[in-house]
């Protein structure tokens, strides 16, 4: 047991050394924005900050333009829930077609959507601002939420992969039963997928949480800015120089993210393992 | 065709219209409406302008700084997938044991990839390599002269690939499933054999593994094309200094958004489309000289 336990420390050591080691980035975000904000970069090399202010937090909590933080917060939570909303019904809807469904056309359909899977978003970018533009949608959530309700292939694909694991002799015993096939798919397979839409909840939530590009293309009046757009006109008002402010709520947005990880890591892990989601 | 199978068509098109819509609305509409824009002068004010073949014209043979940003992004992905993708895996083997702790560390190791692509995660690289950042403190810790990331292109650019090691997490859980997939006989077999941990990784986990490695290198590299948020917050939106760091995605955005060229960037979307296509297209075909799936014989 002896000669085991040094080899048992010298893992812990060097693998727990080196976890510190990469996160130690965040670490020291998280502290400097507890340091006031001239000495940030003076005392750079000492990690506890002294004294402990609150001072940045408050100040960026006063937000930018007569807009508090707490407004882009609940812009990106209405944002986000609508978006999750859509993208894991639509999904699922979809993925009970592909996955349980006899129809003419199937193979190919299903085919068109792994390529969508794959294609870069900038090659629609241009062509769905225009197109939007011109119904005078810009400015509005419309463009950002409205694609949510079509389905995103990276959930109806991990969906369709958990739905084809549910044995069929369920469907078969509920037909038998009396059921519809828009019973069997809201009364046994809905229940039954419950992990796999908790996953893509979760990441509909990072993801669109983190989004930039599209807020950046469709809001303009600061009023209607997400987290990821007040943290870039934090950054370009940058002549001020207020780095505490900013880190500050840069933490502020990421603590959901933490949370929400630390809350559902098993769905997270496990959507990653078992479907390749990019997260 | 009896009423029956109509109807199970039906039902089935019922089911994945939301799909149909969605993609002729929002994809295949637009892709080819992205292809006639190629060929105009569009500012999205006046009507567009048909000029043929100009734009690719222009964008090969009289714009400099495209072929900038063609050259920072392809040193982008061909240094950071590569160097994301070996240390994903080296992780995963360490982390590869029956200890209890893994679960721990699977966990701290994933969250880099969890907030990388968010604003605040390259706010906080753009400071930790500033002048008197912490990355510059640890150089001077190994007695190596303090980089100024943001006075030389090439220094910036390797920032920006530094920031996508670093989110090696989401690979590294798919090789761990992969590599938890890999039977122990085999290794125990070998070990009877007498083979050392190299000849066990070359001959048993990286031919098991070459199926999971393809599609992460396929995806990985679709999105290192696709990068655009660390580039754009770091350089805040100009692809800064000297155009170091203009990878492509945002030349695009400049292109379309702040230039209103939208014909060219719709070009310049065209030639990203086809060499995606492509690369993805040889990643495929080379796989099989290089993937070993198991015989599915029977199946």
């Amino acid at each position: 047991m002896k000669s085991k336990s040094v080899k048992w420390w010298l893992y812990h050591i060097l693998v727990g050394g080196f976890a510190i080691f990469m996160l130690y980035p965040v670490i020291w975000l998280v502290m400097s924005s507890f340091k006031q904000s001239e000495t940030i970069f003076i005392t750079a090399k000492s990690l506890i900050p002294d004294p402990w202010v609150w001072d940045n937090y408050k100040q960026g909590w006063e937000g930018i333009g007569g807009n508090s933080f707490g407004v882009f917060i609940k812009n990106t939570v209405v944002l986000v829930i609508l978006t999750m909303i859509g993208q894991v019904i639509s999904s699922a809807f979809i993925a009970f077609g592909f996955a349980r469904l006899q129809f003419f056309g199937r193979g190919f359909w299903f085919a068109v959507m792994m390529v969508t899977l794959m294609l870069p978003y900038e090659v629609v970018m241009i062509p769905q601002y225009i197109i939007f533009a011109k119904l005078d949608w810009l400015n509005s959530l419309k463009p950002l939420v409205m694609p949510a309700y079509f389905g995103h292939p990276f959930f109806i694909f991990l969906l369709v992969q958990f739905i084809r694991t549910i044995p069929r002799e369920l469907d078969e015993a509920a037909i038998i039963d009396g059921c519809n096939t828009f019973s069997i798919f809201y009364k046994i397979i809905l229940p039954l997928i419950k992990p796999a839409l908790a996953t893509a909840s979760i990441f509909s939530f990072y993801w669109t949480w983190d989004n930039l590009l599209g807020p950046v293309l469709y809001l303009n009046s600061p009023s209607k800015y997400t987290v990821s757009m007040a943290l870039n006109m934090f950054l370009s008002n940058e002549t001020v120089s207020n780095w505490g402010a900013m880190f500050a709520m840069s933490v502020v947005t990421l603590i959901p993210v933490f949370v929400v990880f630390f809350m559902f890591q098993r769905y997270v892990v496990e959507g990653i393992s078992t479907s390749g989601l990019k997260g | 065709m009896t009423p029956n199978i109509l109807k199970k068509n039906l039902t089935g098109y019922l089911f994945i219209s939301p799909f149909i819509i969605g993609f002729l609305a929002f994809t295949l509409i637009p892709i080819l409406a992205s292809l006639y824009f190629s060929f105009t002068k569009y500012d999205l004010f006046s009507a567009p302008k048909w000029l043929g073949f100009d734009n690719y014209f222009k964008m090969f043979t009289d714009d400099p700084r495209y072929w900038q940003s063609v050259k920072v992004t392809v040193i982008y992905v061909f240094a950071g997938v590569p160097l994301r993708l070996a240390f994903a895996l080296l992780i995963a083997m360490i982390l590869n044991t029956a200890s209890r702790a893994v679960g721990f560390y699977r966990s701290l190791f994933y969250l880099p990839s969890l907030i990388g692509g968010s604003v605040a995660v390259a706010i906080m690289w753009r400071n930790i390599f500033g002048d008197q950042g912490i990355v510059n403190i640890l150089l001077g810790m190994f007695g190596i002269p303090s980089v100024r990331w943001f006075g030389d292109p090439l220094a910036a650019l390797w920032m920006l690939i530094f920031l996508s090691v670093w989110q090696f997490g989401s690979s590294m859980l798919i090789f761990l499933a992969g590599l938890k997939s890999i039977p122990s006989s085999y290794y125990e077999a070998a070990s009877v054999d007498g083979a050392n941990y190299w000849q066990k990784f070359v001959k048993i986990t990286l031919p098991m593994l070459s199926p999971v490695i393809l599609f992460n290198t396929i995806m990985q590299t679709i999105g290192a094309f696709m990068t655009f948020v660390p580039a754009y917050i770091i350089s805040k939106g100009t692809g800064g200094p000297l155009d170091g760091t203009l990878l492509y995605s945002l030349y695009l955005f400049l292109q379309g958004f702040e230039f209103f060229n939208m014909g060219y960037a719709s070009a310049m979307a065209w030639v990203m489309l086809i060499i995606v296509g492509i690369l993805t297209a040889l990643i495929f075909m080379s796989s099989k000289y290089w993937v070993h799936y198991e015989s599915e014989g029977g199946r």
